[in-house]
């Protein structure tokens, strides 16, 4: 298939479009506001709607609206103005509606900057809003995963009837790669009649809300979701592993750190020394079993989780899989800082000593 | 025997939680009637706020959306830019629309948003036990300005029609009450004009309904209706505010 040089943020639009996206709402934002600039141009012109919004609040309550009366919804931002949607990813988790969010991620936290960043780990996957919801969050490292992920979440945000978040760090966002545009895997999908778009001699009318003022029925509903995020667990999980069969040392990157970690086990290969990528694909649900598997190996000594982000955010969930077998430690930069190649080779060196 | 009155198909059975006294069971009323006579019962989607009528998805028979508090304007705006040719309205109280709710409520207006607000000015946060609205009147008194407001405190009372009338994309806005028969009269009539100026196309269309709140005003709804007429009337003047000839309000 002939490839095409894309633009991520513009690509990412242009997937959402061919997507069957009918509608899109968002206000500008460095490193995303291609995206809007991109649907404001093409959505109408293949039959879709493009408002932009006085706000990030307005816009996420725009696709609360757009989505509740059955539409393909969706809106894009980036960390600063991802905090300020999180009102509307509850209440739409709440409500069940599925759209898709795309967060361009910069450095934190506050106005932090405009260079890409990965502190919205823990707000993407533990539910930055009120309440116990969790969304699918589909993480690519590069173009081609952005513009194919983007099509498949708004498949996964009809099949569960739940917000499905695309988040990575704005470096994506703003370079160009070459791409194909490939087809992605379809889903049978239920059909919408929920939605509120007029009676039209239906029997009954369609609400959608998220309140439940009887306790009894609010803890029913909160099972309820919590049985289908249980589907979630085990239908969506994605990750992918790289020299990791003999791995002494594995590393743990998303986005672009697991890039750069590739060039970083190509070197240290090069030097005998055995390192491999265990690269998390949904950062919820996260691939705790696979990597869980992988910490009880016995060729593997230790791990080095590797982010754009300060304290090590993703380390967590590294820990909570590792559950103490083996040493993890953390190279990390945030502000927009990248980890560089040479620093995760010495790093990986150090975690190898360690796990001797 | 002839039937004189019956219910309006426009709301459910459900039985109405509000205080005895308030208005937003007229209201509704007037809403659902409205609706019904227009034909567009089947067409109409409503968007309900967070306040006393969070509830009022059960009492409209059509379909409805629970929004946040003060979001209404853009859940109904993504509702009505994907189905232009449905019947679209919020219905707010004067804390979701004029305090939590007035950047959405403004930029709804101002883009000429092709829907109709009702809003419920009862100058109280009632939903919540009585504290200070932006609409609360000077001297008043709520759980939050115990002695009453005072400008130099908490501002004057904002007055939304007059605000919103201000927006070349609002086309119609008026004023109304319903403490007697006259009134709630015109009060219906206001409320099928809109809904007759939004399906036309024309833009974005306001209702204020002045309203009592007996339980937090801590009145008789005897003496809440005539609170309302002598205190409320005056600094928010009934009738047209503002009503756009149908040609000026397309874009040029």
């Amino acid at each position: 298939m002939e490839k095409e040089l894309w633009k991520g943020n513009e690509a990412i639009a242009e997937a959402a479009i061919r997507a069957g996206c009918n509608c899109f709402f968002g206000y500008p934002i460095t490193p995303q506001s291609e995206v809007p600039e991109y649907m404001s141009v093409h959505l109408p012109k293949a039959g879709g709607v493009f408002v932009q919004s006085e706000s990030e609040v307005a816009a996420i309550n725009m696709v609360y609206g757009a989505a509740g009366s059955g539409m393909r919804a969706m809106t894009s931002s980036s960390s600063p103005g991802i905090s300020l949607k999180q009102e509307g990813i509850s209440y739409m988790a709440g409500a069940e509606l599925p759209c898709v969010i795309v967060n361009c991620m910069r450095g934190g936290p506050g106005l932090g900057t405009i260079q890409p960043g990965q502190g919205d780990y823990y707000q993407a996957t533990r539910g930055g809003g009120n309440g116990d919801y969790r969304t699918v969050v589909l993480s690519p490292s590069n173009v081609q995963e952005a513009v194919d992920f983007v099509q498949e979440a708004f498949d996964i945000a009809d099949q569960y009837r739940n917000p499905v978040m695309v988040v990575m760090d704005g470096l994506i966002g703003q370079m160009m790669e070459p791409i194909e545009w490939r087809p992605v895997p379809k889903r049978d999908l239920p059909p919408k009649d929920w939605a509120t778009t007029g009676r039209k001699g239906r029997d009954h009318h369609n609400v959608i809300n998220s309140l439940y003022m009887d306790p009894e029925e609010c803890d029913r509903h909160n099972e309820h979701l919590w049985e289908k995020y249980a589907l979630m667990e085990k239908n969506e999980v994605r990750w992918e592993e790289i020299s990791c069969e003999d791995a002494e040392v594995v590393i743990t990157a998303y986005g672009t750190p697991a890039r750069i970690a590739l060039t970083a086990i190509e070197m240290l290969r090069e030097e005998g020394l055995k390192v491999g990528l265990f690269r998390p694909i949904t950062l919820w649900p996260f691939p705790e079993d696979a990597l869980r598997k992988l910490s009880k190996a016995g060729h593997v000594k230790a791990f080095l989780d590797v982010e754009m982000s300060s304290c090590g955010q993703m380390m967590d969930d590294v820990r909570l899989s590792v559950e103490g077998r083996k040493p993890i430690r953390y190279l990390g930069h945030a502000g927009g800082v990248m980890p560089t190649a040479e620093e995760i080779v010495d790093a990986a060196k150090a975690a190898l000593k360690e796990g001797a | 025997m002839a039937i004189v009155y019956e219910k309006s198909r426009g709301l459910t059975d459900a039985e109405l939680h509000y205080c005895p006294g308030c208005h937003h069971g007229i209201i509704h009323k007037l809403v659902a009637e409205s609706l019904v006579e227009l034909g567009l019962l089947d067409d109409a989607i409503g968007v309900c706020p967070v306040g006393c009528s969070v509830f009022a998805y059960n009492y409209f028979s059509c379909d409805m959306q629970e929004a946040a508090h003060g979001r209404a304007p853009a859940v109904a705006t993504g509702i009505k830019r994907t189905h232009p040719n449905q019947a679209v309205f919020t219905y707010q109280g004067d804390g979701d629309l004029a305090s939590i709710g007035a950047a959405e409520i403004v930029h709804a207006a101002m883009r000429g948003e092709k829907f109709t607000t009702i809003f419920i000015n009862n100058a109280i946060y009632g939903m919540t036990g009585g504290q200070m609205a932006p609409t609360t009147l000077i001297g008043q008194k709520a759980t939050t300005c115990q002695s009453g407001r005072t400008k130099e405190q908490a501002g004057m009372p904002i007055r939304m029609a007059e605000l919103l009338s201000t927006l070349d994309g609002c086309v119609y806005a008026e004023r109304v009450c319903v403490t007697d028969m006259a009134n709630l009269n015109k009060a219906k009539k206001a409320i099928k004009k809109a809904f007759q100026k939004q399906m036309a196309g024309e833009g974005f269309t306001f209702i204020e309904v002045l309203s009592t709140c007996p339980t937090n005003w801590g009145m008789t709804p005897l003496k809440a209706n005539q609170w309302l007429k002598d205190n409320m009337v005056p600094y928010y003047p009934l009738g047209v505010i503002k009503e756009t000839a149908p040609e000026s309000a397309e874009v040029k």
